[in-house]
């Protein structure tokens, strides 16, 4: 593995998960799939002395080592991280905010493409994620099957014969399986149905949470579609709960955006082209009101309501005008105001030059 | 009957079913009730942890022995558990077998792992859960300055580790 503490590379580049490919990638952004273990000779994370996160920490990152396959990987010592970088690999998905707040020894390896990466001392010593654009189960599991695989070369994870992978939180024991299919969903959204779909979800053990996980804010639009349970089932099984799900609410968005195109034209076409002047013209912004924009342009642009702009620079823009990767293209920290002055600047650069190409946009 | 948050009258009695203290009647206004009602459908639907928070207040509190019962690998009693929702290493399973199994079926729906197997058999449970005693003894003997104890320790914990990965 490469111990690697800066990021310049990344900041330009989109992310494996706003990619905007694969099957059904207008509605569906990306699949991710994560396990959750321990190793099986030391407390969970709560009980763990400083002394032992720095062992769990050096036992991963030494047996990892030894993995051929993972010899591309780069290796970041989160604690040593500043608060930017920190933010930066969240907004990328790269690691959780558990991981990106906690105290102590932890790390996260990430692999070139940043298809996968494998937190260390998150909620529990290990926490395998493997990311891809689009709505694509199959081959996320064939991946995070293999990796979590290679990693028990090496490391004898905390395992019961009955109980199945043992983790910190009753929640996750057995398989430790977290299977989430990021959604944008505005129209279900401007049309009110969200709530009442979401209810009918909670019926059959499959949930739904924000961009950046649980509690947090259902951002842009963007919701995970995750199973609920981790044990009696098997893993295929799991994901098969998931996958049944998103075709639903596939054809229930696709049925929202028809109805709104058909009886609210001149109101729909007025609302996503008002989103995209205000992003064109806007001198200062929050992140928060760009999302809000950001998502109703990219159903517009789905819609064929507004042409000259292209999606993925959209997809880019979601996760570029974010706090801390706004920072690092500007090569600067800002505080909050400032931002909101240099996020309408580059709002305003990259939109009002239609169909730009992407290569154009850092 | 006046708003409970202000000085306006109530005109909506809400009957909160599935409040944390149990059913509890509300009094407010019109404007305070939009803005409760609207703050609860903006909350995400259904956190796991929220779940599992249920789940163990569903339970009610236990026996004092069970809720003083502590794993004599890791320290860390069910109470603290209960309260934490977190539990403090891979004994606890096996220690609080009996607590956890209907927690798990709650939550699960089932008790019984059905998924992926590791392919590497683990060397010993039982060597693994006295690695996780001996260097919280070791660190508790530090703590103490009871050096000798402490060292003696390191060395059976070496020994351990050294067995464990051949």
């Amino acid at each position: 593995m490469l111990r690697d503490q800066s990021f310049e590379d990344l900041a330009g580049r989109c992310g494996e998960w706003l990619r905007g490919t694969g099957p059904e990638s207008d509605i569906v952004i990306s699949t991710r799939i994560r396990l959750a273990r321990n190793l099986a000779d030391f407390p969970f994370i709560r009980r763990c002395s400083d002394e032992d996160r720095l062992s769990i920490e050096r036992t991963v990152r030494a047996r990892m080592d030894k993995i051929e396959q993972l010899a591309t990987v780069r290796y970041v010592d989160v604690e040593e991280l500043s608060e930017v970088d920190r933010q930066f690999l969240v907004e990328r998905q790269l690691i959780s905010r558990e991981l990106a707040e906690a105290d102590g020894a932890r790390a996260v390896a990430v692999d070139p493409g940043e298809q996968f990466s494998v937190m260390i001392n998150e909620e529990d010593h290990l926490r395998i994620q493997v990311m891809h654009s689009g709505l694509d189960l199959d081959s996320a599991w064939a991946q995070i099957n293999e990796l979590d695989d290679l990693l028990e070369t090496t490391i004898t994870y905390a395992f019961h014969p009955k109980y199945g992978y043992l983790t910190a939180c009753p929640t996750n024991v057995g398989t430790g399986l977290r299977v989430s299919v990021m959604m944008h969903l505005p129209a279900l959204v401007v049309t009110q149905q969200i709530d009442k779909v979401f209810r009918s979800l909670q019926k059959i053990s499959v949930t739904v949470r924000g961009l950046y996980g649980e509690g947090s804010q259902y951002t842009g639009d963007f919701y995970q579609i995750s199973n609920q349970i981790t044990l009696g089932k098997t893993e295929a099984e799991l994901m098969q709960q998931v996958a049944e799900v998103v075709p639903l609410l596939i054809d229930y968005e696709r049925r929202a955006r028809q109805h709104l195109v058909q009886n609210t034209e001149k109101d729909l076409h007025d609302d996503v082209s008002r989103a995209l002047g205000i992003l064109r013209t806007a001198k200062k912004i929050s992140s928060e009101e760009t999302m809000h924009y950001l998502s109703k342009v990219r159903m517009g642009v789905n819609l064929g309501l507004i042409e000259g702009v292209e999606v993925n620079i959209l997809n880019k823009l979601f996760i570029h005008t974010q706090p801390a990767h706004l920072q690092k293209l500007r090569g600067r920290l800002l505080g909050s105001s400032d931002r909101n002055i240099e996020r309408a600047n580059y709002l305003q650069q990259h939109l009002t030059g239609q169909g730009k190409r992407e290569s154009d946009l850092n | 009957m006046k708003c409970q948050h202000c000085e306006k009258p109530a005109t909506f009695h809400i009957t909160e079913v599935l409040g944390p203290d149990g059913p509890h009647v509300v009094h407010l206004c019109e404007e305070h009730a939009r803005a409760m009602l609207s703050k609860e459908s903006a909350s995400p639907v259904a956190s796991i942890a929220g779940a599992l928070a249920k789940q163990l207040k569903l339970g009610g509190k236990g026996s004092p022995e069970t809720e003083t019962k502590e794993c004599p690998v890791c320290g860390i009693s069910f109470f603290e558990f209960r309260n934490s929702g977190r539990l403090g290493c891979p004994y606890d399973y096996t220690h609080f077998e009996k607590e956890l199994e209907p927690l798990l079926i709650n939550i699960h729906d089932s008790s019984v792992h059905r998924g992926k197997q590791p392919h590497r058999a683990a060397v010993s449970a039982d060597s693994q859960a006295r690695l996780i005693r001996l260097r919280r003894e070791m660190e508790e003997a530090i703590e103490r300055e009871d050096y000798e104890l402490a060292s003696s320790l390191r060395d059976q914990i070496r020994q351990l580790e050294d067995a464990g990965k051949s």
